[in-house]
C-alpha cells in the first residue's frame, strides 16, 4: 500500500493555474524525487500536502496520506499530520528559524506539542535528535540562537525539526539549494541516512537532475505544472523517452563548442595579482577589547592572460567574490598589488581608474538585483558608456547600445522597455551587452547561471563561449559549479579559506585534483553522468 | 554588559550632554537681563551688577555652563525668578502630577494597541479587521486636546460623571485623585494607542510571512500558537521602536492636555514661566523633558537587547 | 535598525491604473484637493468676513444663514475654518519642505559616506529627536515671542531628522545592490550615483513619509496654535479657534466641534493618501490582488 497517493491534483491560485492533473505516489521508505524548472508547481505540491498554501489557493483532486484524505481534512487533524507524520524541510536555512528562540526551543517545542512530554523529556528527545543530525552538545547546546549558526547548520537544525518524531513521509524542498557543493553533499548524505533508518518516505524536490538521481528510487518530471514523465530513475533518465527529459539531461551536462582553447603563453598577462589580502575588522566582543580581524583573501597571487577564461572555484565565503571584487576595484585591499595591462590599479583615484575600468566589466549573479528598476534598457545598457574618453551623441549611443543588444540576442525593440519585461534569462543577456558595450579585454562573472535554469543555463554559457571567440575577450568566472568550470574555463584555481590552493588546466584540476580543498569540491559536485551510471547498476 | 548597551549608554549621556548645551546656548542669547527682570525697572546699575555677581552672570561662559551643569546633576536647577523658591520645589509637585499621567497613558495606549494589532493581523482583510483599523485611522487624525474637549462635553458636561477639569492633589486620597486623571490619561492614550495598533499590526503581518513562521506551522502548530509563540515576540521589535518615539509626544501631549484640564502640572508651569518671563524654570522644565526623552529611548535601546539576542552577544 | 525595502518595478501607467483602484488613494486624494480647494477659494470669497466682528451675532448656533454657527464675536465659524486652512496648509507644507530639503540630502551623503560622517550624522538625529517639536516651540517662543514663523521652524526642525533618517535607511538597503556596484564599475562617483539611481529609488518612500508629515504638521500646528505659541489673533488658526472654545464648551459646543472637524477630516485625509501611496507601491500588492 501506498504512503501518499495524489490523483489528478489540480491547483489553482486565483484565476492563474499551477497544477494540472498531477499524479504521484510513495511508498513507505521510498525516496521519490520531483524534478522541475522554476515555476513548474513543485513547491506548490509540498504545500498542497502540508495544505500549507497561500490563501487564495484552490486544489482538487485527491490526496491520500496514510488512509486519510488531506484535502478533506480538518485544520486540526493536519496539525496533528504535521511535524508528527509528515516532516518538512525548506530551502532557505538561513530565514528558516525564529531568530529569538533558541535551537533548542524549536526542536523541543513539536515534541512537546505532540507527545504531550513534559520539558525535560521533550529536550532530552531534542538532545539526541540534534546530536544524529550532526550537532553534537560540546559545540552545540540547546541554548544556541540560530544566528550563531551557518548556513549548513541551520539546515541541520531545521532537519532535527522535521524528523524529530520519525515522521512517515519527509518532504524536503530544494534542501540543499542555498548551499555548496561540499556541504550539499554532508546533507544528502544525512537525509539519505535519516530516511534509511527511520523507513521514511522521502519526496525530494530539486532543479538539480544530477542530485535527484543521486538520491531518489523513481522520479517525476514536472513542467508547467503538467507530469511530463515518471518512473524509475534508471530507466527514465537512461531511455529519455520525453522529449522534455532528454533536453533536461542535455542542458545539465552541456558543454558549449570552444574551438580553441588560450592557455597563458609567451604573451603579456593582462592582469596580474600579487600578494593580495584582504582584512575585515572582526565583530568587537567587547568595547575594550580590540577586534580581531578577519582575512577574508590572503596573499592571493594569479595572472590571466589576454584572452583566456579562468574558473575560480571554492566553496561560500571562501573569499573568492571578495576578490573578484578587488580585481574590479570596488574594494580595496589591504595588502599586496593589482596590476591590468601592466599598470597598478590600486590605490588610485577613481579618476585615474577610468581607462582601466574601460577595459574590464561585470557580470553579476541575479539577474534580478543588477538593474535599477527604474531606467529603460537603453539608459542600463549604455551606463559603462561613460567610462569613454569622448562621450557618443545621443544617435551614436542608441547605435552602440542597439548593436551591444544584438550580439546577446536581442532586438533593438527591448531598448524601450523596463527590466522587469524581461524573464531572468534575457535579464542576463542584458547584463553581458551592458558588459562588452565598451568592448573591454576583461569581463569578471560573479556565479553569472546559479540563478538560472538548467535550459537558459545552457544557452548564457553558449553565448559566454561565442562572445569569447568572437570578440577576444578574457573571462574570470567565480563560480561554486564545477559544470560550469568545466565546461567554460582554460584554467581553474581553487581557492579555500582565502587562499589559492591548486591551479591548472580545466581537465587535469577537475580530474585529478591534487590539493584537499579540491578534492573535496571534486567529490561532493553532482554530476549526471556517474549518477545516472551508478543507479543503472543499482536498479539493474 | 555586553558591547551593544554599552555602546547605547555612551551615546545616551553623550546626547544628553549636547542637550544640555543646546539649552544653555539658547537659554544665553536671549534677550534680557535676569538681573534686570528680578529686580525691576527702577533698579540702579549698581545694584544690578552686585546682584549679577551674586547670580555669577559675569563669569566666563564655559565656566557658567559647568556651574549650571552641575547643579543640574544634583538636582540643584537654581532658584525661580519670580516664586524665589528652588526651582526643584516647583517641579517636584508637578512632576508628581505629569509623571503619573504620562505612565497612566502610555500603559493604556498599550494595553489597546497590542491586542487590537494582534486581532487584526490575524484576520487580516476580514471585517474585525477592516472595522478596528477603520477606527484606528480615525484615531491617528484626531488631536488629542480637541478629542479631550469632546470626552469633557461628554463625561463632565452631560453624564457628570467625572470632574471637567482640576486636580484635588494626592492628600485627597487616591482614587479621587486619579478619578480627575481618567480624562486626561484617555485623551492622550487614544490617538497613541490608534498609531500603535496600526504599526503592530503591520510589524505582524510582515512577521507571519517569514519562513520560520511557516517551520513552526510545518511543526504542526496550530495557528493561535505560532501568532503567540513565534511571531509576537519577533514582532515587538518596530512596536518599541514606535513606542520610544511616542513617549516624547506623549510629554509634549501632556503639556498641552493639562492646559485643557487645568492640571497643575509640568505643563501649566512652563507656560505660566514663559508669560512670567521666569526663564530658569523654562529651562530647567525643557531639560527635563529632553532627559526623559532620552532615558526612554535608552530604555527600548536596552529592551532590544532582551527580545532580540542577536544584539546580546555572547558572554 | 535595518529596514526592509521592495522596489517597485513597475512603469508610471501601470502605477495610476492601480491608483484608480485603490480605495485609499481615492478618497484621500478627494478629501485632500477639496481642503486645498477650500484654502485657495477662501482667499478669494468667504461666505463672510473674517476680519469684522459682528457682537450682535455672536455665538449663535448652527443655522441656515451661518451653517456652522458664529463665535463669541459674531464671526462666521465656516468662513473662518475656510481661511484657517491656508494657515495650516502653509505651516504644515513648509514645515516638510524644511525637512525634505535639509533632511533628504544629509541622510542620502550619510549613507553613501558611511563611517564617521553617517555616525555623526546620527548622534545629531539622536539630538534632534530628544526635543519633540513642541520644546522647540517653547524655546523658539522664549527667544522671539510668539508666531506663524515659529510653529514652522519647530516643527520643520522635527522633520529634519525623520527625512534623514527614512533616506538613510532607504539608500542603506539600496547601496549593496548589484545594480549599483554595476554603476561604480561603470565608473560613475558617489554624488552621480545618488542622484541618479538612489534618490529615484527612494522617491516613493519619501512621498508617503511626505503625506505622514504633513499630516503631523497639521496636528502639530494645530496644537501649537492651541496653546499660543503659533499662529496669532486675528489671523484664524483652527488650533487658535479650539482655544476660544475652550471656556464656551457649555454654551457653544460648535465653536469646538466643527474646528475640530475641519482638523480630523484633513489628517484623515492625507492619511489615507500615504496609506493608498504606499499600497500602490508595494510590490507585493499586486500579489495579494
Amino acid at each position: 500500500m501506498s504512503l501518499l497517493e495524489i490523483e489528478n491534483l489540480s491547483l489553482a491560485i486565483g484565476a492563474t493555474p499551477i497544477l494540472k492533473g498531477v499524479e504521484l505516489t510513495i511508498t513507505p521508505g521510498e525516496v521519490v524525487g520531483l524534478v522541475g524548472e522554476s515555476g513548474s508547481g513543485k513547491s506548490m505540491t509540498a504545500l498542497t500536502i502540508m495544505r500549507l498554501l497561500p490563501h487564495l489557493a484552490r486544489a482538487e483532486g485527491r490526496v491520500t496520506f496514510d488512509g486519510i484524505d488531506i484535502l478533506a481534512a480538518t485544520e486540526d487533524q493536519m496539525c496533528a499530520l504535521r511535524g508528527d507524520d509528515i516532516g518538512m524541510v525548506f530551502q532557505e536555512p538561513m530565514t528558516a528559524l525564529n531568530p529569538v528562540k533558541t535551537i533548542g526551543e524549536q526542536v523541543a517545542e513539536g515534541i512537546r506539542w505532540h507527545t504531550k512530554a513534559g520539558r525535560a523529556e521533550a529536550e532530552d528527545r531534542a538532545r539526541k535528535i540534534l546530536d544524529r543530525v550532526g550537532l553534537p552538545e560540546a559545540k552545540f547546546p540547546l541554548s544556541r540562537y540560530p544566528h550563531e549558526l551557518s548556513g549548513g547548520q541551520r539546515q541541520r537544525v531545521v532537519i532535527a525539526i522535521a524528523c524529530a518524531l520519525k515522521p512517515k513521509l519527509l518532504i524536503a524542498d530544494e534542501p540543499t539549494t542555498a548551499l555548496d557543493v561540499v556541504l550539499q553533499a554532508q546533507i544528502l548524505d544525512l537525509l539519505r541516512d535519516l530516511v534509511r533508518e527511520n523507513r521514511m518516505g522521502l519526496l525530494l524536490i530539486s532543479h538539480d537532475l544530477a542530485v535527484v538521481t543521486e538520491m531518489a528510487d523513481r522520479l517525476t518530471i514536472l513542467r508547467h505544472g503538467e507530469v511530463t514523465e515518471a518512473g524509475d530513475t534508471a530507466r527514465t533518465l537512461s531511455q529519455q523517452q520525453h522529449p522534455y527529459t532528454r533536453e533536461l539531461a542535455l542542458a545539465s551536462m552541456h558543454v558549449p563548442a570552444r574551438p580553441k582553447p588560450h592557455l597563458a603563453g609567451s604573451a603579456k598577462p593582462l592582469l596580474e595579482v600579487e600578494g593580495v589580502g584582504r582584512d575585515y575588522p572582526g565583530r568587537r566582543k567587547s568595547l575594550f577589547r580590540p577586534a580581531q580581524p578577519i582575512r577574508a583573501v590572503d596573499d592571493v597571487s594569479l595572472t590571466i592572460g589576454p584572452a583566456q577564461s579562468v574558473a575560480l572555484v571554492g566553496r561560500s565565503g571562501c573569499g573568492k567574490s571578495t576578490l573578484a571584487r578587488m580585481i574590479l576595484a570596488l574594494d580595496k585591499p589591504t595588502a599586496g598589488t593589482i596590476r591590468f595591462r601592466g599598470e597598478a590599479i590600486t590605490g588610485k583615484p577613481e579618476q585615474a581608474l577610468k581607462p582601466a575600468r574601460r577595459d574590464m566589466q561585470v557580470v553579476f549573479q541575479d539577474p534580478y538585483g543588477s538593474f535599477d528598476p527604474r531606467q529603460k534598457v537603453e539608459k542600463l545598457v549604455a551606463e559603462p558608456l561613460h567610462l569613454l574618453e569622448k562621450q557618443p551623441a545621443a544617435a551614436e549611443r542608441r547605435e552602440m547600445v542597439a548593436h551591444a543588444l544584438h550580439e546577446v540576442g536581442l532586438g533593438p525593440r527591448d531598448m524601450e522597455k523596463y527590466p522587469h519585461e524581461f524573464s531572468g534569462g534575457q535579464r542576463q543577456r542584458l547584463s553581458i551587452a551592458r558588459a562588452i558595450i565598451t568592448r573591454p579585454k576583461l569581463v569578471v562573472a560573479d556565479e553569472p547561471v546559479s540563478a538560472l535554469d538548467v535550459s537558459i543555463r545552457a544557452q548564457i554559457l553558449d553565448l559566454f563561449a561565442e562572445l569569447n571567440q568572437k570578440l577576444g575577450i578574457a573571462y574570470l568566472f567565480i563560480t561554486h559549479d564545477l559544470t560550469v568550470a568545466r565546461a567554460m574555463a582554460d584554467e581553474v584555481l581553487v581557492m579555500h579559506e582565502g587562499k589559492i590552493v591548486e591551479r591548472g588546466r580545466a581537465a587535469d584540476v577537475l580530474d585529478h585534483p591534487r590539493s584537499e580543498a579540491a578534492q573535496a569540491l571534486v567529490a561532493a559536485a553532482p554530476d549526471l553522468h556517474r549518477a545516472i551510471a551508478r543507479k543503472m547498476q543499482e536498479q539493474g | 554588559m555586553t558591547a551593544y548597551l554599552l555602546k547605547r549608554l555612551i551615546i545616551a549621556a553623550l546626547t544628553l550632554v549636547l542637550a544640555s548645551m543646546v539649552v544653555f546656548a539658547v537659554m544665553e542669547i536671549l534677550p534680557g537681563d535676569p538681573a534686570r527682570l528680578m529686580l525691576g525697572l527702577n533698579a540702579s546699575a549698581d545694584q544690578i551688577e552686585v546682584l549679577r555677581n551674586q547670580m555669577g552672570l559675569n563669569a566666563p561662559l564655559i565656566l557658567r555652563y559647568l556651574h549650571w551643569a552641575g547643579g543640574l546633576l544634583s538636582l540643584d536647577f537654581g532658584r525661580s525668578y519670580t516664586y524665589s523658591v528652588p526651582v526643584i520645589d516647583l517641579v517636584r509637585e508637578r512632576v508628581a502630577v505629569s509623571l503619573p499621567l504620562a505612565l497612566i497613558a502610555l500603559a493604556l495606549s498599550t494595553l489597546i494597541a497590542i491586542p487590537v494589532g494582534v486581532f487584526s493581523a490575524s484576520r487580516q482583510g476580514r471585517a474585525g479587521d477592516t472595522l478596528a483599523m477603520g477606527a484606528a485611522q480615525l484615531g491617528v487624525a484626531v488631536p488629542n486636546f480637541w478629542f479631550a474637549l469632546m470626552l469633557i462635553y461628554l463625561f463632565a458636561v452631560w453624564l457628570r460623571l467625572v470632574p471637567a477639569g482640576g486636580f484635588p492633589g494626592w492628600n485627597a486620597g487616591i482614587w479621587v485623585a486619579l478619578k480627575s486623571l481618567i480624562l486626561p490619561a484617555v485623551a492622550l492614550a487614544l490617538p497613541q494607542a490608534a498609531i500603535l495598533g496600526r504599526v503592530a499590526r503591520s510589524a505582524l503581518i510582515e512577521v507571519l510571512n517569514e519562513d520560520y513562521i511557516r517551520t513552526a506551522r510545518a511543526k504542526g502548530l496550530p495557528y493561535h500558537a505560532v501568532l503567540w509563540r513565534h511571531a509576537l515576540r519577533n514582532a515587538m521589535i518596530p512596536v518599541l521602536t514606535i513606542l520610544g518615539l511616542q513617549f516624547a509626544f506623549l510629554l509634549a501631549g501632556t503639556i498641552i492636555i493639562e492646559n485643557v484640564f487645568y492640571l497643575p502640572g509640568l505643563g501649566r508651569l512652563i507656560f505660566q514661566a514663559i508669560t512670567q518671563r521666569d526663564l530658569i524654570v523654562v529651562e530647567s522644565i525643557v531639560m527635563l523633558l529632553v532627559a526623559a526623552v532620552i532615558v526612554i529611548n535608552l530604555l527600548v535601546d536596552f529592551s532590544y537587547a532582551i527580545v532580540d539576542p542577536r544584539l546580546r552577544g555572547r558572554q | 535598525m535595518t529596514m526592509r525595502i521592495d522596489l517597485p518595478e513597475e512603469t508610471v501607467a501601470g502605477m495610476l491604473a492601480k491608483a484608480f483602484g485603490n480605495r485609499s488613494f481615492l478618497i484621500g486624494l478627494a478629501i485632500t484637493l477639496l481642503v486645498v480647494t477650500v484654502a485657495l477659494v477662501s482667499f478669494v470669497w468667504t461666505p463672510y468676513d473674517v476680519t469684522k466682528l459682528v457682537i450682535a451675532d455672536k455665538t449663535q448656533a448652527p443655522s441656515w444663514t451661518h451653517w456652522f454657527g458664529t463665535d463669541h464675536f459674531g464671526r462666521d465659524i465656516l468662513s473662518m475654518i475656510m481661511v484657517g486652512a491656508r494657515n495650516s496648509i502653509a505651516v504644515a507644507l513648509v514645515a516638510v519642505g524644511i525637512g525634505m530639503g535639509i533632511g533628504v540630502p544629509l541622510g542620502a551623503f550619510a549613507a553613501a559616506r558611511g563611517g564617521m560622517a553617517d555616525e555623526a550624522l546620527m548622534r545629531i538625529n539622536d539630538l534632534v529627536f530628544a526635543f519633540p517639536a513642541l520644546l522647540s516651540a517653547i524655546m523658539i517662543t522664549a527667544i522671539f515671542g510668539p508666531g506663524a514663523v515659529n510653529a514652522i521652524i519647530a516643527i520643520g526642525i522635527f522633520n529634519i531628522p525623520v527625512f534623514a533618517r527614512v533616506a538613510r535607511a532607504g539608500a542603506l538597503a539600496i547601496w549593496p545592490r548589484e545594480f549599483i556596484l554595476a554603476a561604480r564599475a561603470a565608473g560613475k562617483g558617489m554624488t552621480r550615483i545618488t542622484v541618479e539611481h538612489i534618490l529615484p529609488n527612494i522617491a516613493t518612500l519619501l512621498l508617503v513619509q511626505g503625506t505622514i508629515q504633513f499630516a503631523l504638521g497639521i496636528l502639530a500646528e494645530a496644537g501649537l496654535s492651541y496653546v499660543g505659541l503659533g499662529a496669532q489673533p486675528p489671523m484664524p488658526s483652527w488650533g487658535r479657534m479650539l482655544f476660544d472654545a475652550q471656556t464656551r464648551m457649555v454654551t457653544a459646543p460648535w465653536m469646538a466641534i466643527f474646528p475640530g472637524m475641519a482638523i480630523v477630516v484633513t489628517v484623515l485625509g492625507l492619511n489615507l493618501l500615504g496609506d493608498g501611496i504606499a499600497d500602490i507601491l508595494d510590490p507585493k500588492s499586486r500579489r495579494r490582488r
